[in-house]
């Protein structure tokens, strides 16, 4: 079967021929499509897992019982999910056992730019890394071996760019893998310390096995095409290298970043003149290279932010020297035009208690999620946004430091499928160390930013199929908060009220402020508002919520009725009742 | 043949991702060597997104660059000027009139540039400019401008309606295939 095929469907497909019986993931991008694409699939167990340590530790489970199994987050979910990783390098797997870890260069939707070789390299596990789609399928597919023949688990590490991009892909069958049997293994699968003591030496020596390994295996191959400029370089590097490039330097393209090829890397270093290690993110070979005590040209000519292009390439050579031949020449340069950012979709439900927040000028941590765009003109309503679960262990913080100063000045707000992911321990600590925090928990019944995934809140499980539903009330009270209320965002009074009324009180709480997404299928768009001109005093008043559908046309407010969802927020807010439905 | 770049530029949620795909699917069917670069996550949301697709003998980046695109195909009149710079010399711009408000024009921090297309003509860019919503909204969506754009560059490239029609019957869920035709038609003829 011969497709075009994201990157990700890609190592879908891999793993799925390679044999997965179970991938256990955390949505993110530009990871999350691995899993949709494989839930599609009966025959094995798909999940979303409220986290990337469960998710990594329940496909840890499942090679323990014999499967081959996965899990796919973006670069900051391995962050979560490193805990289980270190050990796991030393209990290795019964099942061969794959984490795909895809990194964001320029931080196209993620919150740093972390370079998550770094991981591979401190676990000292095997990573592999594609730089197309073809690729993509192939290390996916061929990784369970891989983790099985070694013992390991293996990261398979992903780009945006890779991830989002298409290529044609020839594809194979599934290779049907029956479950190992399990056999009771303590020395090997419980790490206390007399039995990691021992399992440690395995771990280096295993590291060896792979290095001779990375001197021959289909992941790095050589070009060989002449001795003046030789490039090492990797995923999609490798790319723009050969764009400029073709077929006219000699390139060690390494697909497997660890461990590195010494001796291949010796060879090639000595075989050319001018050595060039070109590399996103950080200078992971090229230290490599550096610290075998060979000279090279990288990261003074390939910085270490954002993503590489053709012209990156191109325009570090021309500074070198090199003849890469002309830059392209544009039709002309592009005008200054005014940014288009992302922003909050009319009829968003986080948008009126962002508006509530706005109006109180107090403190606001944010969490990660849709309404992390609450941060930006004209809301401007937050102070914050570190990490999933930042705004609560946050605020416990912040009110710690600084106490009745603050306390009833602050609030932390937090989506809910963040809230799942890690919000509940924060939310403990509140409780149990008791400072007077108010925590906002936007509940849009969806794991909305990433595109609409389901968690335990929504009632609802990968496939679409009704699951166990959080009681996020009850939760909330057992987690030791007594004061806990719902509000309906769409109404504006509600949301006064409670923020008024919470933040007054001396003692924890948490307001749910619930309403579905309005991109949600089954919510219905009600009747696009209007605006009677002759009755609207151009006070600007609505357009504080910066609503899409809202804009002032010579001097009156407008609603695009294309765009308008009926979600009466504004209507609530116009002091002269310009605004307003026509009569059903 | 050499490599060529295409540009599909717009506003997070007008359906570039469709037409990239069909274009991928039809290109891949013609024979090329083709890669398609697409967005997902964070800028969907009303953001500024840009999809490409090269196609040719051998792709290896899927991005295009300053100076490198022979035709961008634009959902919105800003999004076109705002990639103005990657079109090549000789390059073709196709564009929907329609404007669509990004915020700092919706908060009055700063004004929608109207003539934004009248100055690059004059600097030289070839543009075809029209209206691509009203055809879509007759065809039976707005959303299916993507598809009376690429009707509309149908044209630059030398395969047949057929083949177009059967890329469409690839790409496009049965249910939504009719009005997509229509509005394919709607832009393919209007050339
Ligand atoms: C550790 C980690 N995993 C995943 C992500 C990607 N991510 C960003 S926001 C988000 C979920 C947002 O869902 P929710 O909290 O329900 O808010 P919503 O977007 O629906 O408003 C995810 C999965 C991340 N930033 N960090």
């Amino acid at each position: 079967m011969k497709r075009l095929l994201i990157g990700n469907e890609a190592v879908a497909w891999g793993l799925y021929h390679g044999g997965l019986g179970l991938i256990s993931s955390y949505p993110g991008t530009p990871s999350t499509e691995i899993t949709e694409f494989l839930s599609r699939h009966d025959d094995i167990h798909t999940e979303w897992a409220p986290n990337e340590k469960v998710a990594c530790e329940t496909a840890f489970g499942a090679s323990l019982a014999g499967m081959r199994s996965a899990c796919a987050m973006k670069h900051v979910g391995l962050n979560v999910a490193a805990d289980p990783l270190f050990t796991l390098s030393y209990t290795g797997v019964t099942g061969g056992m794959v984490i795909c870890v895809a990194d964001d260069p320029a931080m196209h939707s993620s919150q740093n730019e972390q370079d998550s070789r770094h991981y591979a390299i401190a676990a000292k596990v095997p990573m592999l890394e594609p730089s197309d789609s073809r690729e993509a399928y192939a290390f996916a597919r061929s990784a369970f071996e891989l983790s099985e023949k070694y013992d390991t688990p293996v990261l398979l590490r992903m780009c945006t760019r890779i991830a989002h991009s298409q290529c044609v892909v020839e594809m194979g069958e599934r290779e049907e893998t029956p479950l190992k049997p399990y056999v009771k293994q303590p020395q090997k699968y419980i790490m206390m310390p007399a039995y990691a003591r021992a399992r440690h030496p395995m771990v280096e020596k295993r590291t060896e096995a792979l290095r001779a390994l990375a001197e021959d295996c289909p992941y790095n191959t050589l070009e060989d095409r002449g001795s003046e400029i030789g490039i090492i370089t990797s995923g999609c590097a490798y790319l723009y290298v050969k764009e400029v490039f073709g077929d006219s330097v000699s390139i060690l393209k390494i697909g497997m970043p660890n461990p590195l090829p010494e001796k291949m890397i010796r060879d090639f270093a000595g075989k050319v003149r001018r050595l060039y290690v070109i590399e996103e993110l950080d200078p992971v070979m090229e230290n490599h290279v550096r610290s075998l005590g060979i000279p090279c040209r990288g990261k003074e000519l390939f910085s270490p932010i954002g993503e590489f292009s053709q012209k990156t390439i191109r325009e570090a050579f021309l500074r070198e020297g090199v003849d890469v031949g002309e830059l392209p020449h544009a039709q002309g340069t592009a005008p200054q035009v005014p940014a288009r950012p992302p922003m909050m979709c009319a009829g968003c439900p986080h948008r009126g208690m962002f508006y509530t927040l706005a109006r109180h000028h107090i403190t606001v941590l944010g969490d990660i999620g849709c309404y992390t765009l609450g941060a930006v003109a004209p809301l401007n309503a937050l102070d914050s946004t570190l990490c999933m679960g930042a705004s609560i262990s946050g605020i416990h913080g912040f009110n710690a430091a600084r106490g009745k100063e603050t306390e009833g000045k602050t609030v932390a707000v937090i989506g809910d499928s963040t809230f799942m992911h890690s919000g509940m321990t924060g939310l403990v600590n509140v409780a149990y160390n008791a400072t007077n925090s108010t925590v906002i928990i936007l509940d849009n019944s969806i794991t909305g930013m990433t595109g609409h995934q389901q968690n335990p809140t929504t009632g609802y499980n990968i496939k679409g199929d009704p699951a166990a539903k959080v009681d996020l009330e009850a939760l909330c009270h057992a987690l030791g908060i007594n004061r806990v209320r719902v509000v309906d965002p769409y109404d504006l009074k509600q949301c006064e009220e409670a923020v008024t009324e919470e933040l007054a009180v001396e003692e924890p709480s948490v307001i749910i402020s619930r309403r579905p997404c309005v991109l949600l299928k089954y919510v219905r768009p009600k009747r696009p508002l209007t605006v009677e001109s002759e009755k609207c005093r151009s006070c600007r008043r609505c357009m504080n919520l910066g609503c899409p559908a809202i804009s002032m046309k010579n001097g009156r407010a407008r609603i695009d009725s294309t765009l308008c969802v009926g979600c009466g927020v504004c209507e609530q807010l116009c002091a002269f009742g310009a605004i307003g439905g026509e009569e059903a | 043949m050499s490599v060529k770049s295409v540009m599909i530029v717009g506003v997070g949620g007008q359906g570039s991702l469709l037409a990239s795909r069909l274009l991928g699917n039809l290109l891949t069917e013609e024979g090329y060597d083709v890669k398609v670069s697409e967005v997902h996550g964070m800028s969907q949301r009303g953001g500024s997104v840009v999809t490409y697709v090269r196609f040719g003998e051998k792709v290896y980046s899927p991005i295009v660059t300053e100076g490198e695109c022979d035709y961008i195909i634009s959902f919105e009149k800003l999004e076109a000027a705002r990639y103005a710079g990657c079109l090549r010399r000789g390059g073709k711009i196709i564009v929907n009139t329609q404007e669509i408000d990004p915020m700092p024009v919706i908060t009055g921090a700063a004004e929608y540039p109207t003539d934004v297309l009248e100055d690059l003509k004059a600097q030289g860019f070839c543009i075809d400019d029209f209206d691509a919503l009203t055809p879509a909204e007759e065809a039976g969506s707005a959303k299916a401008v993507n598809l009376v754009l690429m009707g509309r560059f149908a044209a630059c490239l030398n395969i047949s309606k057929e083949k177009w029609a059967a890329a469409m019957e690839r790409t496009i869920p049965p249910k939504y295939l009719e009005m997509n035709r229509k509005a394919f038609e709607a832009g393919y003829s209007g050339t």
